[in-house]
């Protein structure tokens, strides 16, 4: 048999893309696929209903409230210290993370300051849960693309960022240790040299997944050009954190916010990406968490000695007002706007959290991809479900 | 942190100039359209305009002012909870609850407001825009043509307020079942588990036994 020639090959590809293009011209009945609220692709109880022109996508429409647990309803009848305990539980892989803006909102109305001691371990604990939350994507992104081993290195390391948290803190998913004027506790004995160890640690585990996941070609081939979307296109639908700095905008709070907060003692870069699309979405994290280990290495050499708290009233009555602060959790901007009546309570709590801003794009991205593509752009949009319906 | 630092003394900042021209901006534009506005100094800037002028001030805030990021959208009610906190003894008599609403910040005339906040990713200054809605049949112009992330954000403050946003493509139901009655986030609809059964959290904010002092004891870390 003789060998085919490139050009022999060539005229078979363009005969089988036009017989291709003459069955995407007949006549196909349009289809509705539920994918959820149970579905491993939906990391949780969130259904989404698609109509399908063949393969192809035509409209999308997501429906949450399946976990609606009506915080901003519950925050109007707890205590300010109280409230520490729900918001834990918004975005339960980062929740320490959670807990930072709403004690940062109601010390700013209080007019209090937590000591710089109490500052400097936030920060370190905030990057931790940032590492925690952000190494199950890392993994888990693999799996949604049919690589299982990803996420078995990522549940083994970000076990040792837990158990770091843990020992900090005493629990491992709800820390409930930020209080208002400082923290609960101080660090543990020998805390900041283990700590340091399991830096190096997250730092090859993300050298594993670079070698696992980037030089993969099944990987770059769905991620590449697959869900591209646009900065100011972003933007206007308000997405941020790594989703928006993966579109090339250069905005994180960590730098660019007011909180008090240390990132700004040390040195380090925020990461950005031209392409806006699934794979430059994964990169963004996957050198943010690289970054986070170097924030936290530098944050534990220079913590300073002193108090952990500030003196605060030892039943808190917030004076009247009205206060916005956010930061950049590990989904992204996470803020609470809180009205205070000058009770022990808050009057009003709305809390943007970041993954509600994050998937309210799908019905946009979604539409005219494939179903395969649902599910990558899904895994790279990164979301929890709590931070969703809250 | 370091316009901050360089506040102390002076008591304003780079932030604080650019706060400024965006409520000159914003008075240029609006005119009496801009009922009230609240600019804390190296903190944040609030502003109120008038119902019918919404759409309008969102317009300006994307085109003129560059605030392209859309953060979030929703309202609150003014009007004291009837039911208060539920920390109350279900034996005693009902006590004795304020009935009268009081605005916030940049002040307001009904008891819903509808706010919402926008940000400059270049200039990193963000706005806090504030408008009051009828009490009787509270409605307010869509933000869905200025900024396509306000579509989920006005589903849900329709759900939980019952606020209309007349224009939106799909005002329904974000959270809850489609056959819902009332809207939970109003301070007049309670809290079930409140009405069932007390509160036993109650006891975090009694005094503490033996301590005669009030609130202003001493601080528990100190």
């Amino acid at each position: 048999m003789t060998a085919i020639t490139d050009r022999q090959q060539l005229a078979y590809i363009a005969g089988q893309a036009a017989d291709a293009r003459v069955n995407v011209e007949v006549e196909t009945e349009g289809m509705t696929l539920n994918i959820g609220p149970q579905h491993p692709a939906t990391h949780g109880t969130l259904r989404i209903i698609a109509r399908l022109d063949g393969e192809q996508v035509v409209s999308v429409d997501p429906v949450m409230g399946y976990m609606h647990r009506g915080y901003e309803k519950l925050t109007e009848v707890r205590s300010y210290p109280q409230v520490t305990t729900l918001v834990n539980r918004i975005d339960w892989l980062g929740s320490f993370a959670n807990e930072v803006p709403f004690i940062l909102a109601a010390e700013k109305l209080m007019g209090v300051e937590a000591p710089p001691r109490a500052q400097w371990i936030r920060t370190v604990l905030f990057e931790l849960s940032r590492v925690a939350n952000v190494i199950l994507f890392l993994g888990d992104m693999g799996v949604q693309l049919g690589a299982l081993t990803p996420v078995f290195y990522a549940f083994r390391d970000r076990e040792h960022v837990l158990n770091q948290i843990e020992a900090a803190t005493g629990g491992r998913f709800h820390p409930n240790f930020d209080r208002i004027g400082g923290l609960k506790d101080d660090l543990p004995k020998g805390w900041i040299a283990e700590t340091r160890a399991v830096m190096v640690k997250v730092r090859s585990f993300c050298d594993e997944m670079e070698d696992l996941l980037m030089g993969s070609e099944i990987f770059e081939a769905r991620c590449r050009g697959v869900g591209v979307i646009p900065p100011d296109v972003g933007l206007a639908y308000g997405l941020s954190g790594a989703n928006i700095r993966a579109s090339g905008v250069d905005w994180d709070l960590r730098r660019d916010g007011d909180t008090p907060l240390v990132w700004n003692e040390v040195d380090w870069k925020v990461w950005t990406h031209p392409d806006g699309d699934s794979f430059a979405r994964y990169w963004v994290r996957l050198q943010e968490t690289r970054e986070a280990s170097k924030i936290v290495d530098q944050l534990l050499d220079g913590i300073p000695s002193g108090p952990i708290m500030a003196k605060v009233p030892r039943i808190i009555k917030v004076p009247e007002g009205e206060a916005w602060v956010s930061t950049e959790n590990p989904l992204g901007e996470m803020g609470y706007y809180v009205v205070s009546k000058g009770d022990t309570g808050p009057f009003r709590v709305k809390i943007r959290s970041a993954s509600f801003n994050n998937i309210s794009i799908l019905p946009w991205v979604l539409r005219g991809v494939y179903v395969p593509d649902i599910i990558t752009i899904m895994a790279s949009l990164y979301f929890i479900l709590g931070d969703i319906d809250r | 942190m370091s316009t901050e630092t360089e506040a102390t003394g002076a008591e304003v900042t780079p932030t604080d100039h650019l706060r400024q021209g965006v409520l000159d901006t914003l008075a240029g534009e609006l005119g009496a359209d801009l009922l009230d506005a609240h600019l804390v100094a190296g903190d944040d800037l609030w502003v109120r305009v008038a119902t019918t002028a919404w759409r309008r001030a969102a317009e300006v805030c994307r085109s003129r002012l560059g605030m392209h990021y859309f953060c979030f959208l929703s309202a609150i009610d003014w009007q004291p909870s009837p039911w208060g906190r539920g920390e109350d003894d279900p034996t005693a008599p009902p006590p004795e609850r304020p009935t009268e609403v009081v605005q916030g910040v940049a002040g307001g005339d009904t008891r819903f407001q509808v706010f919402a906040r926008v940000y400059s990713v270049t200039s990193k200054v963000g706005l806090t825009l504030k408008a009051d809605v009828d009490d009787a049949h509270p409605a307010i112009e869509t933000w869905t043509g200025v900024y396509a992330g306000a579509n989920w954000h006005e589903r849900e403050t329709w759900e939980m307020f019952g606020v209309e946003f007349t224009g939106h493509p799909a005002l329904r139901n974000l959270y809850l079942p489609s056959d819902f009655e009332g809207h939970p986030l109003r301070k007049d609809f309670p809290l079930l588990a409140r009405m069932v059964k007390p509160w036993p959290g109650i006891v975090d904010v009694e005094p503490m036994p033996g301590g005669d002092e009030e609130e202003t004891a001493e601080g528990e870390g100190a």
